[in-house]
């Protein structure tokens, strides 16, 4: 018999410090086994950002570089500025991203930085133990939103990919999940289609993962993600809201067409 | 023929295998405990196992190898 | 042989200097009194074929620098005052992942939206560390647009020497003047091997990997590791204490006064001191060039001769150098302070009557 699944060499294979469940492993996984499977783990430069995945610097095994809270996006411009022909990304979560690197993020989408951002939805602050996010649902119960959140109080969730997906410099937005193996697999490849938007220098290209946080939702990983199905998607529509129209043949091809350039520059 | 073997002390114990499992053939062991204090996964009737790699891709902790 | 002579502004010169030290990195932010640097780097640094960003914000410029540097590359930002409050936390980031990175304040008078004049209110924050945990940057203090040159070129390599970051600490006189500066034909640029930088390692010839993954970070959840690291940065600063302390200081073999001042407060003092030598009064100077590492040794040294009888520290705060000059001092001899505030500058007749009352020994 061969092996047909294994664990891939894009992780270090430090074990996950993630809570039973998290669905930030299936995210880390699909992450490392493409740039395996794209040859790009060589030339990929990572930026962590903080909260539960601030420790990923240690997981993906490409060079990974740990930002404040909440720039990941500004730092992953200084470096692919410079390092134009190899791949950056940032992982980030919705505290990080959605709201004190609200800034960072809007601009380098509007800049069109030719850098891929993972963004990890799951409702809450996971690290400092589930407070509010931007992304919280109304009604949602957490350690800042005690009564359940409220809108005249506490405002509206914020649809990051559809707010992305207005900027032109956005070139690819879509928005997935791991529920099923079907949306696993589905999500892999919206990871795989972001690269391949940077490698063909096209610009910004985001996905963002509704996933699941057992912990702070005090649900066990299952519940969980029936939790999600039934009151995530309706606020958070999964699908692709920018660049849908670029298929992986179209973007292989500019690629191609690029490294010929490249060859005869 | 097909075949999933655990790295065990890597299971949590989240359960989210057992249900991505078409055959239904994986379910925490409730007899042991692994080095992290969980009940690992185990596979009841390795016959049935079709390697269509599900319970690896919904794994968040990378525990399974499968092999066909 | 230096090349002719070019009148140019402080500002401007500051970005010419960091494009001769081989920086092809700037993310900056408007801000009065140092926006010409970004003009100028705006336009040069993109003719050049470097990498230009107006950064969303003074925190969004200093973790780009954070990401250039953690590339392996030379980078520089510049701001003024409130935007350098800004970059406290990614100053603190840089110091604790041990980037190389130059940062330059051109100080304007404060607190709060303060004004747009000179001052050098931003000392303490500079030189004591404005951002969390324990860590130093080299703090360098010019006094004149030569000095913005060259003393911008050096902190490119000492930053890369170290592993630090430096700060130019300048002001809203400096930046805004213009005097002639002698440009070199050649740049004494130093290049530093970086094995620890992030840049995508790639693949050797059998297509494997051509080392580990590296990674650039600040944080260490386990304290003993923290503590090893703390104590590591604590050696390096030791080091760049005992190697990199620059000053200028004159008269003091016979100097009955010396005058403690940094940058235009310095420039002022020397007019005064011709004075008061026309006048029969000795007064002396020591300048500190690097604020970090102050030059705490010869500043004792000279409390400690018997021809001295005072200090005269002259600042644009209301007393912060002060706090250095006495600790080196160490009550050896009084200090005395003469300080401006809200962007004011002192005139060499108050400086003066200060240091005719401290020789008569009146109230001062």
């Amino acid at each position: 018999m061969a092996i047909v699944f294994e664990k891939t060499e894009g992780l270090t294979g430090k074990p996950f410090h993630y809570c039973p469940g998290c669905t930030h492993g299936i995210v880390h996984r699909m992450i490392a086994e493409s740039m395996v499977e794209m040859g790009i783990l060589g030339s990929t430069v990572g930026v962590a950002s903080v909260g539960c995945s601030y420790n990923s610097y240690e997981y993906f095994n490409c060079d990974m570089v740990q930002a404040a809270h909440g720039r990941a996006p500004a730092v992953a411009t200084g470096i692919k500025r410079n390092l134009k022909d190899k791949m950056v990304f940032t992982y980030q979560g919705d505290g990080d991203l959605a709201s004190i690197g609200c800034a960072e993020i809007i601009h380098a989408a509007a800049r069109g930085e030719k850098i891929c951002v993972f963004f990890i939805n799951n409702a809450v602050y996971g690290m400092t133990s589930g407070q509010m996010a931007p992304t919280t649902l109304l009604g949602q119960v957490t350690t800042t939103s005690p009564f359940g959140r409220d809108a005249s109080y506490q405002g509206y969730p914020i649809n990051v990919a559809e707010l992305l997906s207005n900027l032109t410099g956005a070139a690819y937005v879509e928005r997935v999940t791991m529920t099923d193996t079907k949306n696993i697999v589905n999500a892999k490849k919206a990871i795989q289609k972001a690269f391949k938007v940077q490698e063909a220098g096209l610009g910004f290209a985001f996905v963002e993962f509704l996933s699941t946080c057992p912990t702070n939702w005090g649900k066990a990983p299952l519940d969980a993600m029936e939790w999600l199905k039934e009151k995530m998607l309706p606020q958070y529509p999964l699908g692709c809201f920018k660049g849908g129209d670029l298929t992986v043949a179209q973007l292989d091809e500019i690629i191609a067409s690029k490294k010929a350039e490249e060859v005869k520059a | 023929m097909a075949q999933v073997t655990f790295n065990e002390d890597l299971c949590k114990g989240c359960g989210l295998c057992v249900n991505a499992c078409p055959k239904g053939i994986l379910q925490l062991d409730k007899e042991r405990l692994n080095t992290k204090g969980y009940h690992p996964i185990s596979c009841t009737d390795q016959s049935q196992c079709i390697g269509c790699t599900q319970c690896a891709l919904t794994c968040p902790d990378c525990v399974i190898t499968v092999e066909r | 042989m230096a090349q002719k002579r070019v009148l140019m502004k402080g500002n401007e010169v500051i970005a010419e200097a960091a494009i001769r030290a081989g920086c092809r990195n700037y993310f900056g932010y408007p801000i009065t009194p140092q926006t010409e640097v970004m003009h100028y780097m705006a336009k040069k640094m993109v003719q050049i074929g470097g990498n230009f960003v107006q950064a969303e914000s003074e925190v969004a410029a200093i973790n780009m620098v954070y990401g250039a540097a953690s590339a392996g590359f030379r980078v520089m930002t510049s701001s003024s005052s409130p935007g350098i409050s800004l970059k406290q936390e990614g100053i603190s980031y840089i110091a604790g992942a041990e980037l190389p990175a130059v940062v330059v304040n051109i100080v304007r008078a404060g607190p709060g939206l303060g004004g747009i004049l000179p001052a050098q209110g931003d000392y303490f924050q500079a030189t004591k560390g404005g951002g969390h945990g324990d860590y130093r940057n080299i703090v360098i203090a010019p006094a004149s647009v030569q000095e913005l040159y060259e003393l911008t070129v050096e902190a490119f390599n000492l930053a890369d020497k170290y592993r630090n970051l430096v700060m130019i600490l300048g002001d809203g006189t400096l930046g805004q003047m213009m005097e002639p500066v002698a440009f070199r034909d050649e740049e004494p640029v130093e290049t530093y091997d970086k094995p620890w930088a992030c840049n995508g390692r790639g693949y050797n010839a059998d297509g494997k990997l051509t080392r580990e993954h590296n990674t650039v970070t600040s944080i260490y959840i386990d304290p003993d590791v923290l503590e090893v690291k703390n104590r590591e940065l604590q050696d390096k600063y030791e080091i760049i204490k005992k190697n990199e302390v620059r000053y200028e200081a004159f008269g003091l073999e016979d100097a009955e006064i010396v005058i403690t001042a940094f940058s235009t407060c310095s420039r002022i003092s020397k007019n005064v001191i011709r004075q008061a030598a026309e006048m029969g009064i000795k007064v002396g100077m020591i300048r500190p060039i690097t604020l970090w590492p102050f030059p705490e040794d010869i500043i004792r040294e000279t409390a400690a001769r018997s021809n001295v009888k005072a200090f005269l520290d002259v600042e644009l705060n209301a007393g912060q150098m002060i706090e250095d000059v006495k600790l080196a001092v160490n009550g050896q001899k009084p200090v005395y302070f003469h300080g401006r505030l809200g962007g004011n500058l002192p005139t060499q007749k108050e400086i003066l009557d200060k240091i005719v009352a401290i020789h008569e020994g009146g109230k001062v």
